[in-house]
């Protein structure tokens, strides 16, 4: 163990070698770690932003899900009450319809009737003429009673 | 000069001395304890060589480094940049940019000139040898020139940062009114105080690497010539101590490199901080 100049040299290469690292090696080095460590601070807030987005993304879909049945519901509800309320109208309809053509029917059978019942009349009153005339022919004069007749013929 | 051949007709003592005897630009041992003019070639070689490397190997996975998903190599070396960055963060409160790089550089550049204690205690001294290079000690924090001139680095970084942060009227005013308090009877041995501390800081900071790597690389040194006796026992003794010491040294390598990074952090957030 003796001193001599190699101390100085040393000396020397000590500050050399710390120069070099300082400017080459320190720098680089850290700027890769600080930007990792960026980045996976980023890649983490990322994942959170991620996993808040996604919750309401399924709270959203869960609204809109919802939404949907109960307007389902609502247009369902609607159509049966449209769809009975057609049917009504159909059926009211179909039931006017039928009375007025049965009262058409009878509008029709009744004039028939008094058209049949006029003439039934007609040939009553002629018949009850010819009868009375065969009668009367044997008996009574027709001029005088005539005016018998006629207000026989009212009458019926 | 031994050669690598005449090394076992040597005594053992021979062997240990031989192996502890740097590489001097002289060609020669260094004869006093404190020599100027004398440069240790294997210390400066092997510490520049681990230096490069070191800063090469980070330099390489800087330049590759994304912010994305990071390789083996470049996580093993952010793992390694965060933990100085968190220890750096913790203990100095003030301008980081240049700290915390010498905080890396020294921690790697300790860890693989202790890691040179990992290579069999012959191999390159001897293939040294071949080359024509008759000395050699091949981990360079097992010579207190290499871990003082660290040390003396740091100290240099303190002093620095002690202006810098109070000024250098703010410094001086510190340096004669702390640690004891601001009367002109204790200026003298405040200042002497101070002198003191920051010698024994930056001595024990080089000195502790220093003793704990020479002392490794010695127990090695013994090991080996357990297996250099050539006998069964020696042979099972070599293995076996080796390996143990081999592994219990993974843990002294790492740390000791820590430790000199750590101190150097504390020392220079010393200097950030007004007593």
């Amino acid at each position: 163990m003796n001193l001599n100049a190699t101390l100085f040299a040393q000396l020397i290469v000590f500050f050399i070698l710390a120069w070099f690292t300082m400017k080459f090696v320190w720098p680089p080095i850290m700027k890769a770690l600080d930007e990792r460590a960026g980045k996976i601070a980023d890649g983490l807030a990322a994942a959170d932003r991620a996993k808040t987005d996604l919750a309401l993304a399924e709270k959203k879909a869960t609204d809109e899900l919802r939404k949907a049945r109960e307007s389902a519901a609502e247009f369902r509800s609607g159509a049966e009450k449209q769809a009975a309320q057609l049917l009504e109208e159909a059926r009211n309809e179909a039931t006017r319809i039928v009375s007025a053509a049965r009262e058409a029917a009878e509008a029709e059978a009744g004039v028939a009737a008094q058209r049949a019942k006029e003439a039934l009349r007609d040939q009553v009153a002629q018949l009850a003429v010819a009868g009375a005339e065969k009668i009367l022919r044997k008996e009574i004069n027709v001029q005088v009673h005539a005016e018998l007749l006629t207000q026989l013929k009212s009458e019926l | 000069m031994a050669s690598g051949t005449e090394e076992h007709a040597l005594t053992a003592g021979d062997y240990i001395v031989h192996h502890l005897t740097h590489l001097t630009s002289t060609g020669h041992k260094q004869a006093s304890v404190i020599d100027w003019t004398v440069i240790n070639v294997d210390t400066l070689f092997w510490s520049i060589g681990m230096g490069l490397l070191a800063v090469f190997l980070l330099a390489r996975a800087a330049r590759n480094a994304t912010s994305g998903v990071p390789g083996r190599f470049q996580a093993a070396v952010e793992i390694l940049v965060e933990m100085v960055e968190t220890q750096s963060k913790s203990i100095v409160h003030g301008d980081r940019s240049f700290i915390a790089p010498v905080a890396l550089t020294v921690f790697m550049w300790v860890l693989f000139m202790n890691a040179m204690d990992f290579l069999p205690v012959d191999l390159l001294p001897n293939i040294g040898a071949m080359l024509g290079f008759h000395y050699q000690r091949v981990v360079p924090t097992a010579d207190l020139n290499g871990t003082l001139g660290m040390s003396i680095g740091v100290l240099l970084l303190c002093l620095y940062y002690n202006i810098k942060v109070k000024g250098l009227g703010g410094w001086v005013h510190e340096l004669f009114t702390a640690p004891f308090g601001n009367h002109p009877l204790l200026y003298p041995v405040n200042f002497a105080m101070q002198l003191i501390e920051f010698t024994a800081k930056t001595v024990s900071h080089g000195m502790r690497l220093f003793g704990n790597m020479y002392a490794g690389e010695l127990v090695f040194m013994l090991i080996a010539l357990m297996g250099s006796t050539a006998t069964v026992g020696g042979f099972l003794g070599h293995v076996v101590a080796g390996s143990i010491w081999a592994i219990f040294h993974i843990l002294i390598v790492v740390l000791q490199a820590f430790i000199f990074m750590m101190l150097t952090l504390v020392y220079i957030g010393q200097a950030h901080e007004s007593h």
